[in-house]
Formats: structure tokens, sequence, C-alpha cells
């Protein structure tokens, strides 16, 4: 197939399909959680479950100082890690046009600082893993494809930009085929957390409030 | 262009001696012959090259062939800039048949094209523009009662060399467009054996043709070529890389509307659907009518239309990152299943549980005190 050709097939077609595979896969994924059930709480509740879970949304962002304390370097790098790929998909401007948002945006040349900064942070949690023996234990194929998924996008967006290796064009194609893959895996991968995480959050917090203790 | 019909003899003449007759100093020739070298972006030296062998050159037999097009290639070409250069192009290659430009119509034009084609042959340049049909024989367009198909077919027998004009020669264009009715294809889908040179663009900025032109003139063979076909010189980097507005997109600074702020600013045009990013072409560099400005300069966005398949790629006006096709008609049905096989698997696994509580035996004292 000729690059241009790719890029349409790419821009069109496989958007397409791997979007509805995303929707499907997430929400499917979704109601699996929701619908195992939990054992009903016949005690009195002590407090809202409600605002216990709300709160623990927002408050599991925050590293515990225990925790911290005992693996500054893993949550640090996590934070890099979220908080660069969120700046990279949400404000750089071709990407805000596609989701058609209304953002302002930041300028080529941090997003692309902050690109690099991501791939590092990758870089680094997979060295993590691999150097921790409780991590080495516990990782299974699917945290490495995660891994290599998430990778992808971010070298291939980086590598078109700069011209490197390929064509612009051919590698936008695969860059955006790569994001294409991402979707398409997402919800069949851990990377589900993406939206997960809040039932997760939502739902010790809940159980915590009803207790009334802090979570 | 009553010279255009020309007799043996004057094809025998050369560029110097038709130049001279018309009043063009040797100094202008030279002068010429660096803007030509410079264009082409080639080594220092060789525009002394370029007109020896130009001065050398016998006026080679061109024979231009006009398929499934709109004529904005002819246009173009005549709009290459500066007069003399206009002139001198016109003047230093025998331009045999065209339909556009030649005087002679009718069976005369078609007996014209058959003795160049006769006189030259295995040594003149072809030069097409326009796709060919090929759908139901190639009916869709006839010359004289004769198919595109066929015609292009039997002057390239006799080609040294072939020249596709436009994107619609180089890759079908226009015609080609979903569903493309009459099964257009490019030059390169017919003739395999003859070397060919891609110049797209729709229409190809005139002085890139006539310098690709000049180029096979003085060394004999087509320029450097990118994987596409296209001479290197001219096609090597894409707009955006040489665009003026760059700096902007860099910075962020983008124009949402025609007639906003940051349009009236010069900010860059990617929301408003500039495909430079994926398009190679000489715009942003040579730009158009002697130089004055290109599509971007007077504020429109690049339509890619020197790409294959530009003509598919979607709006014109929807940024290069923006998926093509109906999104939210997606997301919805996508939910919609996603949302239907999620209920029915929730239920599922409530009724097996369910089944799992009813079947359960229960056990007594007396059943734990069994020996087993
Ligand atoms: S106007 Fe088009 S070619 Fe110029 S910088 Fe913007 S996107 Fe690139
Ligand atoms: S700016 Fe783009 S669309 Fe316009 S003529 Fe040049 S290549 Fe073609």
């Amino acid at each position: 197939m000729e690059v241009n050709e790719l890029l349409i097939w790419a821009r069109g077609p496989a958007f397409n399909m791997a979007l509805a595979i995303f929707v499907f896969g997430m929400l499917l994924r979704l109601f699996e959680i929701i619908s195992l059930g939990r054992k009903s709480d016949l005690s009195a509740a002590r407090d809202s479950g409600l605002s216990g879970g709300l709160r623990t949304i927002f408050s599991r962002s925050l590293p515990r100082k225990t925790v911290f304390a005992r693996e500054p370097l893993r949550i640090l790098n996590g934070y890099i890690l979220h908080i660069g790929l969120f700046v990279v998909i949400f404000f750089y401007r071709p990407h805000i046009e596609l989701l058609g948002l209304d953002l302002a945006g930041l300028s080529s040349s941090v997003i692309d600082a902050v690109t690099v900064i991501t791939i590092l942070s990758l870089f680094a949690a997979l060295l993590m893993r691999l150097y921790s023996p409780v991590l080495q234990h516990i990782s299974t194929v699917g945290d490495y494809l995660a891994w290599l998924i998430t990778l992808l996008p971010l070298i291939t967006g980086y590598m078109a930009y700069h011209h490197l290796m390929l064509d612009y064009t051919q590698m936008l194609a695969y860059h955006i085929l790569s994001v294409e893959l991402l979707l398409v895996l997402a919800p069949f991968t851990k990377l589900t957390h993406m939206f997960s995480f809040v039932l997760a959050r939502w739902y010790q917090g809940y159980l915590a409030g009803r207790r009334g203790v802090e979570s | 262009m009553s010279q255009l019909k020309r007799n043996n003899s004057q094809i025998s003449e050369t560029f110097v001696d038709h130049l001279e007759q018309h009043g063009v100093s040797r100094r202008g020739f030279l002068k010429f012959c660096s803007s030509m070298a410079a264009a082409l972006a080639l080594p220092t030296g060789s525009a002394d090259v370029m007109a020896e062998a130009l001065s050398a050159a016998k006026r080679p037999t061109v024979i231009w062939l006009s398929f499934q097009e709109c004529t904005g290639c002819t246009e173009s070409i005549t709009r290459s800039h500066t007069p003399t250069i206009e002139n001198l192009i016109f003047d230093f290659i025998s331009l045999d048949y065209h339909h556009t430009l030649q005087v002679a119509a009718g069976h005369q034009a078609e007996e014209a094209r058959d003795m160049a084609m006769k006189d030259a042959y295995g040594k003149y340049l072809l030069i097409v523009d326009g796709s060919i049909p090929t759908k139901d024989g190639g009916v869709y367009s006839t010359i004289a009662g004769r198919t595109n198909l066929s015609m292009l077919e039997e002057a390239a027998a006799g080609a040294a060399a072939v020249i596709s004009v436009g994107t619609c020669a180089a890759y079908g264009g226009l015609p080609m467009a979903k569903p493309n009715p009459t099964g257009a294809v490019a030059v390169t889908d017919i003739v395999k054996d003859k070397p060919v040179m891609n110049i797209p663009g729709c229409p190809p900025i005139g002085l890139v043709m006539t310098s690709a032109i000049a180029h096979f003139l003085t060394f004999a063979r087509l320029p450097d070529m990118d994987e596409l076909g296209r001479p290197k010189a001219f096609y090597g980097d894409s707009i955006h890389d040489r665009c003026y507005r760059r700096t902007f997109y860099d910075q962020g600074l983008f124009a949402k509307a025609f007639d906003d702020e940051g349009a009236r600013k010069g900010w860059c045009l990617y929301e408003l659907g500039c495909k430079g990013p994926t398009t190679h072409n000489a715009c942003a560099t040579m730009k158009w009518n002697e130089g004055t400005s290109f599509p971007i300069e007077s504020g429109h966005p690049c339509l890619g239309c020197s790409e294959p398949n530009f003509w598919d790629a979607g709006s014109f006006y929807e940024a290069l990152s923006v998926p093509q096709g109906r999104v939210g008609e997606t997301v919805l049905k996508a939910a919609a299943v996603g949302v239907g096989v999620g209920v029915a698997a929730a239920a599922l696994n409530r009724s097996n549980k369910s089944a799992a509580v009813e079947g359960r035996e229960t056990m007594t004292v007396e059943d734990l005190k069994k020996e087993s």
C-alpha cells in the first residue's frame, strides 16, 4: 500500500474499527466488573459511603507518606509517566483538534520535551520491573504488552515530528496505527485502569466510608 | 504558437542559433542556465555544463498528449515565469503535438503527431497530462476516434522517456477519485518499460515542469527521483518544512477561521485543514506566478495536490489529525453493542451465581461426623 493510502486508511476505516472495539471492549469490561456482585453489608452504616467513595476517587491520587517513604522512586516515576501522558495527549494542538476539545494547547517544543521525559519514565518503569525480584515474580506478559503499546505511540509521534528514519507521512501513519493498536488492546489489558480506577477507588472509599474509617 | 509545427530543417537548428535569431544574447542564455541549475539544486559548475549541452543541442521533438485532464497543467506551464524562460522553453524544444497550443487541428494535427513519431522514433520526449480511462475498453476518452489507452501505448513505444505532468497523469488524479467511474489509471500503470518521471501537482508549478524538461535535455537522462518518481530537487521537502508559517505551528498559534484574528496575523493554517505536513512540492520555495506567492501565503491551506490519493483523503478543511468517517455513529453503535453484551454477560453471571447458590447442598453436623 502506498503511504498516502496507508494514511487515509489509518485516519478513516482503521480508526473507526479501533474506536468501535475500544468502546465495546471497555463497556463490556466495566459491566463485567460491576456484575461481579458484592456481598451486601448487613451492618448499620456509621457514615455515608457516598461521600467516602467520591473523596477517595481523588484522594488516592495523592501519595501516602508511609508508602512514599518505602518506594519514593517508583511513585515519583508513576507521577511523571501519568502526567506526561496526560500532557502529550491533551495539550498538543493536533490532538486537541482530533478530540474536538476547546483547550489552549502548548507549544511544540514543550510537548517535545514532555514526550522525551515520558519515554524515559517508561523505560525507568521497565528497569524497575526487571530489577525488582518482587515485581518480576508477579509480572505477566500482559504487563509487558501494556508497556509496549503505551510506548509505541510516544516513539512514533516523536520520530514523525523529527523526521527520524522514515518520511513524515509514513511515520504519521504508523503513529496513528500504533494508537489504534492501543485502543484495540486497552480493554483487554491492565490498561483498563484508565477507567476502572474510578470504580476501584470508589469501592474502597465506599466501604471505608460506611465503616466510618479514613480511606 | 505558429512555430510549433516545424519542418525538418528547423528541427536540426541548434538552440543557440535559434536564440540568436530571436535576439537573446549569450549572456542572457547563461543567466537562464544558472537559474535552471539553481532551481534543480545542481552542484556549482553545472550551469556551464548545461549551457554547453543546451547550446549544442538539436531541438528535440516533444510530443505532448492530453488525456482525461482539465488543461490546468498547460495553463500553468504557459506561466512559467520570466517571459524569456517561457520563450526559451517553447523555442528550444520542438513541440510537435499539443492539443491546446498547436495551430493544426483535426486530421492535420494527428498527421503531425504520426510524422514526428516516425521521424524521431526512439528519441522523442513524451509528455502526458491527464489520466487514462481503462474501463470498457477505454471508451471514456478518445481523440480522433482513438482511445487514450491505445494512443499512449503507441506513443510510449517510440519515446526515449516519458514525463507525466500533473497529478492525474502521475497518480490518477481527480478522475480516479472514488468510485473512479472510468477506471482511470496513471501513466506508470500502462508504461512499464520506459523511464517515467512524475511532475505532480494540480497543476504543477510551471517552472518546475520547464526545469525538469531542461534537465532531460542537458543530461539526456531524467533527474534523481524519489520513490514516487518525482524529481527530488523539487519534491524533496514537504510544504510544512519550508513554510514561512511554521514558526506559528511550533508556537501553537493557529488560525481557527478564515477571518479571525489568527488568520489576519498570518498564523498557521493546520486547523483549517492544511495538508502541508504530508505534501511534497516546491510551492513554499519557488512559489507561483513569477514568484509572487503561494496558496498558504494568500491564506488558504494546502490541499496536498501533489500527493497520490489527495482527492480521497477527506475534507480539505479538516485538520490532518481529525479522523475521517462517521466517528460519532461508530461510538454510538459500539456503545450500544457493548452495553447489550455487557448486560447479557452480567445476567449470565448472576444466573450462574444463583444457580450455584440454589445447588448448594446443606451440611449437617451429622455429615461432618461421617467417616469418608
Ligand atoms: S500553514 Fe500548513 S504548511 Fe504552513 S506551517 Fe501551518 S500546517 Fe505547516
Ligand atoms: S500549496 Fe499544496 S495544494 Fe497548493 S499548489 Fe502547493 S502543493 Fe498543491
